[in-house]
């Protein structure tokens, strides 16, 4: 009976949907362009993606289904991916937090400037993202021989003898990825933070104000941040996929690959297995796995800002 | 005198954490800009000094001369040097101009209007955020590539139509920005959907399209294409650029002058709509 009840409601609800959308025609229009190009490219990449990590693939036989067998392969057999691993997590516990919560502060001190020196700040710390390819200029400065600059200042201040090699020396090498990856990590979600901070009511700090607020750290605590969740939200996505995505900057200093894989990260085995080894079933592999550990950690994100000034 | 100083700081702010902050934030711009200043002094240092030891930082004799060994290097390639130019310009162009018109769009009816399936696609849009050109680089190589648009512009320029960013930002900023009301108003007055969005819709958040042009041109002007782009006229100018600039050592100051010719686009235009940027980040939250 109930489940009858159940199913006709359904039916009826579709039929409500239906009617929605005969009437929305117009909406649909609109948003047609749009809608085809993201899902030519982004939708179905990400589906074909799921689907070839099924299977084997080398672009010149159609695909094979094997199965799990990719999977099994990647986290038991293959050395270097659990490598790989290992570096991106560094990287990202790392880079993640120490980028999300720097990005807040540059944000949250420069809104605490006047004006004009405020829009000179932003221009001077968004600057790395702009000038896109600005990183490789790292490479001189930590180049490996005596005209490093880097060397050529601590050997100046005879705290070394002799160059260090920063860049192939798998000791150091982590360090300075890590160095260029938090530099270039000013993107969007800080751009979101400080117009966040700018966007709050003024006269919310002076009734805080009245209400008892002693100093600025109490004032960001039960003022700024939680009228601010949103962008919270957003630069926190932003800072999780450029954390998980750390490829280029690696590839450009350390070289692809690196020496003894120090700075191997999983998008570097994707690229290594996609358009080196053309196995792309197996980089289709990768791909899936890296993207449902970005997308758990997004919600394990959103689990911790809600908490925030409470 | 006294009274109007402490009328004009705002409340709860020490001097001493007044200092530490500008301290603070004044190390870090530094550390922020070292590369660039590194990059703009190399491009001006004669040969001599590029290779001096020790090496130094800032330019002792500032000279042109990579400039113009630049244009001598560019004006000796097979293919002129403005059609690289040419290439880019266009792809920044058309690819920033469509995904301005098509996510405008896009995000108009997704933030003024309810309709079945609405939210559904905008929370996938919002997902998608996440997505790294790296992870999908291979299905959309195939997606492309049966498209037949391998080694054409257009593999550059129509993904770009639907860049995530642009249609989140945008909608975002229509959600704080236009009014319910004045669209009710603009159907009682017998408009239609095209002329809302037109006439009453897309005026009130210029300083959104603003924003998407930066994303936009960001992204484009620094596109190298080589996935998609093998055909020597029609590469574009970074890719052309960076052959010259992988030349070797002894380009070390051309292709300093390269970073240099490379950056004054984004830069300069970010720093033109600034004002707008910011206004249309203050809607970027995600609510959850």
């Amino acid at each position: 009976m109930s489940l009858q009840r159940y199913l006709a409601r359904k039916r009826e609800f579709r039929a409500y949907q239906w009617k929605m959308a005969k009437r929305s025609k117009a909406c649909y229009l609109f948003l047609a362009p749009y809608g085809i190009l993201f899902i030519t490219f982004f939708v179905v990449p990400v589906i074909t993606s799921l689907c070839l990590s099924f299977t084997y693939y080398n672009i010149l036989e159609p695909p094979r289904f094997i199965g799990l067998q990719n999977y099994i392969n990647l986290l038991l057999a293959d050395d270097v991916f659990l490598i790989a691993v290992k570096n991106t997590f560094l990287l990202a516990l790392i880079t993640g937090p120490v980028g999300y919560i720097s990005a807040f502060l540059f944000a949250w001190f420069i809104n605490e400037l006047p004006r004009y020196i405020r829009a000179i700040a932003i221009v001077m710390f968004y600057a790395p993202s702009l000038s896109a390819n600005m990183y490789l200029m790292w490479a001189y400065l930590f180049s490996g021989d005596a005209y490093g600059l880097l060397n050529a200042i601590l050997i100046e201040l005879n705290v070394i003898q002799q160059p260090i090699t920063w860049l192939t020396n798998p000791q150091y090498m982590m360090a300075v990825v890590i160095i260029v990856s938090l530099w270039s990590s000013l993107g969007a979600g800080f751009l979101a933070l400080v117009a966040g901070l700018q966007g709050i009511d003024k006269s919310m700090y002076e009734a805080g104000l009245i209400d008892g607020i002693k100093n600025r750290w109490q004032e960001l605590w039960f003022i700024t941040l939680p009228n601010m969740k949103s962008m919270l939200m957003f630069s926190a996505v932003m800072s999780i996929t450029s954390a998980f995505n750390v490829a280029d900057v690696p590839m450009a200093l350390t070289g692809f690959p690196s020496t003894d894989y120090a700075t191997h990260t999983v998008v570097l085995h994707l690229i290594d297995y996609g358009s080196i080894r053309f196995e792309m079933g197996y980089a289709s592999a990768v791909a899936t796995l890296l993207f449902f550990t970005m997308i758990l950690c997004n919600k394990l994100i959103q689990k911790l800002l809600r908490r925030v000034g409470t | 005198m006294r009274k109007k100083i402490l009328k004009r700081r705002k409340p709860n702010r020490s001097w001493g954490g007044d200092f530490g902050i500008y301290t603070f934030l004044g190390l870090f711009a530094a550390f922020m800009v070292i590369p660039m200043i590194y990059t703009i002094n190399s491009a001006f240092k004669p040969m001599d000094e590029i290779f001096l030891y020790p090496p130094r930082f800032f330019v002792r004799n500032p000279t042109m001369d990579n400039f113009q060994d630049l244009l001598v290097l560019l004006g000796k390639s097979w293919v002129p040097f403005s059609r690289y130019l040419f290439n880019t310009v266009f792809i920044t162009i058309a690819g920033t101009a469509g995904h301005i018109i098509i996510a405008s769009m896009g995000a108009f009816v997704l933030s003024k209007y309810r309709f079945p399936g609405s939210m559904t696609f905008f929370r996938i849009v919002v997902t998608a955020l996440m997505f790294n050109g790296y992870v999908t680089s291979i299905p959309n190589y195939l997606v492309i590539a049966r498209l037949g648009w391998v080694d054409t512009v257009w593999a550059v320029v129509i993904p770009a139509f639907a860049a995530p960013m642009g249609l989140f930002l945008m909608k975002q900023y229509m959600d704080a920005n236009i009014p319910d009301v004045l669209i009710e108003a603009a159907k009682v007055d017998g408009a239609k959907e095209w002329a809302v969005f037109t006439r009453i819709a897309m005026p009130l958040v210029k300083p959104a399209w603003l924003t998407l042009m930066i994303f936009s041109v960001q992204n484009l002007w620094n596109a190298r294409g080589s996935t998609f782009i093998y055909s020597e006229q029609l590469k574009t100018l970074p890719y052309a650029l960076g052959q010259i600039a992988a030349a070797g050592i002894a380009r070390a100051g051309v292709a300093a002058a390269v970073s240099v010719v490379m950056m004054i686009v984004p830069v300069a235009t970010f720093i033109i709509v600034q004002s707008n940027v910011m206004e249309t980040m203050a809607t970027s939250g995600i609510k959850d």
